[in-house]
């Protein structure tokens, strides 16, 4: 990726090349932990977390690092990264660190940091690495929360349960509840749940992509016309 | 369908279609006879549900409505995905699982004729999974006394007449019983005799005559050549062989072939839903293996599987089978060298 100016990258993290619409990395965390909106809240951070440590880190070096090891070295600076966070979750946040569980070490394996290390912080300056880690992340997250909010409305027919987990005791009134006398739908929140909501989420996002790219169409078209009417 | 490619007629399917109904017919009256009319009444939301939907799709698609409405897949699917409910069920269970059959897993497909899964299967495997206990809890055969005012009652308001209650009124159905049991520790013998007016003559008191009933209405499709013997026959003939063999085994554990055949829902699910043209497979030689692998299936999930049923399950495990087993049991074309 050659143009690195920042608006693009936000618009790259966010949209066009969102990690989990897009380039589809990291499903099974996303798949697995997207049941409520705190949940997601919660992995999303934490993975936009060591996004940006990771991005960081491997921007700072990637002068000196021999592109034969460069993989191993990525790998090693990932896993200090979720390491670390995951202590620390395990320190303050240590209810959601419970629930989360086997997904935060697995922060690792997310396909889409050792993508964005490979990809962007190898090749970019550290602040354009720094602001890449920073969109991925919150573009992940946002599908998280998303995703996490359609599953936990429908199954559960709440928003914000245990709010408590992330933002303490005082969170715990966050709760909404959407409909009173609610009997739940179990599919929702189990797996294939996940799957047919991440479809759907993403069947959204083209249909956008093509309204916009042919009112787009629409539009150099008649700038065309008007030009050729003067 | 793998007929004759120059021949493309709705017509076709629409009759295919409407004798299929119409071979059900025999089933769904002695179903009604036993556990009310809550059959009809769950058919009747489901085909409304199936045909809304359908019709709204079809607009968003911009497709013609006529035509895919009048062939009548969407009334069956509706009416196999009914039949396959407990018979007293709130209204929203079929209409949502018609819809969910309809929307998701025959449209967005790319609808008829696209599917790769059996939309009635879906609908109902989404069901059993999101409301298991909705699902699985039947009344009782032709005791249960309630009336079609009592049952429609029940669809819409979810209330019993007084003095009934429906944790009391409804039990488990004779392969769910036979399963629990069994996890505890009975023998055969021991559940036959502690319960012998849930299991009837031969498989199940109410169950052994639907079966018979599907039985009969599925030997006449095959002998109007609507559907070919070979699904129906492997599937059956895959479950009576798995049933004999463990049956021979330890006859105390494992219940005899006459149960499996006709204590659950095996002749509805290996005439009618297996021989679904779309989802199964398309030669002569890959309906017996496609059938022989859901007989197999039923059998497995039913014993050592968390469902007490399991047409549904192993239909759809199948569907997902089926482009592997057409590609390997392609038919050879007509003067390609012999390769034997």
């Amino acid at each position: 990726m050659s143009d690195t100016s920042y608006s693009k990258i936000i618009y790259n993290g966010l949209w066009v090349n969102n990690p989990a619409f897009v380039q589809l990395l990291g499903l099974c965390p996303l798949l697995a932990v997207s049941n409520t909106v705190i949940n997601g809240l919660g992995l999303g951070l934490a993975t936009t977390l060591t996004l940006v440590a990771s991005n960081v880190m491997v921007s700072i070096i990637r002068h000196w690092v021999r592109p034969e090891i460069r993989i191993p070295v990525f790998v090693l600076i990932i896993a200090s990264t979720v390491t670390i966070i995951e202590l620390s979750m395990n320190a303050w946040f240590h209810e959601l660190y419970n629930i989360l569980g086997i997904f935060i070490p697995l922060i690792v394996t997310n396909c889409a940091i050792i993508a964005r290390a490979e990809a962007f912080a190898s090749k970019n300056t550290v602040s354009s690495s720094f602001l890449d880690g920073l969109f991925m992340g919150l573009g992940f997250t946002a599908v998280l929360v998303t995703l996490g909010a359609m599953r936990e409305a429908i199954g559960f027919g709440t928003l914000f349960q245990q709010a408590h987990l992330m933002f303490g005791e005082a969170a715990r009134g966050f709760t909404i509840t959407l409909f009173d006398d609610y009997r739940g739908y179990l599919l929702a929140i189990l797996p294939p749940g996940a799957f047919i909501g991440l479809g759907f989420l993403i069947a959204g996002k083209n249909i956008i992509d093509k309204k916009r790219l042919a009112r787009e169409k629409l539009l150099s078209a008649q700038q065309v016309e008007a030009s050729a009417v003067t | 369908m793998h007929s004759s490619p120059y021949i493309q007629n709705n017509e076709n399917v629409s009759r295919m279609m409407l004798a299929v109904i119409y071979a059900l017919i025999p089933g769904t009256l002695v179903y009604i006879h036993f556990f009310g009319f809550g059959v009809i009444i769950n058919i009747l939301i489901a085909v409304i549900t199936a045909l809304i939907c359908e019709v709204a799709i079809l607009k968003i698609r911009n497709r013609p409505i006529k035509p895919f409405i009048y062939d009548g897949t969407a009334v069956l699917t509706a009416i196999l995905l009914a039949l396959a409910l407990p018979t007293l069920t709130p209204w929203w269970l079929p209409a949502l699982g018609a819809g969910f059959a309809i929307i998701i897993a025959k449209h967005l497909y790319g609808g008829m004729g696209y599917n790769p899964f059996n939309p009635a299967m879906v609908g109902y495997a989404m069901l059993l999974i999101a409301f298991p206990k909705e699902m699985t809890a039947w009344i009782p055969a032709e005791t249960h006394g309630l009336n079609f005012f009592d049952t429609l009652n029940y669809s819409f308001f979810e209330t019993l007449p007084a003095g009934m209650n429906y944790d009391a009124l409804t039990m488990a159905t004779p392969l769910d019983s036979i399963k629990t049991q069994l996890s505890l520790g009975y023998t055969l013998d021991e559940i036959h005799t502690a319960n012998s007016s849930l299991f009837g003559n031969i498989a199940g008191y109410g169950w052994e005559w639907i079966n018979i009933m599907f039985l009969v209405g599925g030997i006449i499709l095959i002998s109007i050549k609507v559907i070919s013997w070979h699904i129906p026959v492997s599937i059956l003939g895959a479950l009576a062989f798995m049933a004999m063999i463990f049956n021979f085994s330890d006859a105390g554990s494992y219940p005899p072939i006459s149960f499996h055949l006709f204590g659950g829902a095996a002749m509805l699910g290996a005439f009618f839903i297996a021989t679904d043209p779309v989802t199964a497979a398309a030669s002569n030689k890959g309906r017996l293996i496609y059938g022989a692998g859901i007989g197999v299936l039923i059998y497995i999930i039913r014993t050592w599987g968390g469902y007490p049923d399991a047409i549904a399950f192993s239909v759809l495990l199948m569907n997902m089978a089926v482009p592997m087993i057409d590609y390997y049991s392609k038919p050879a074309v007509f003067g390609a060298p012999n390769k034997g």
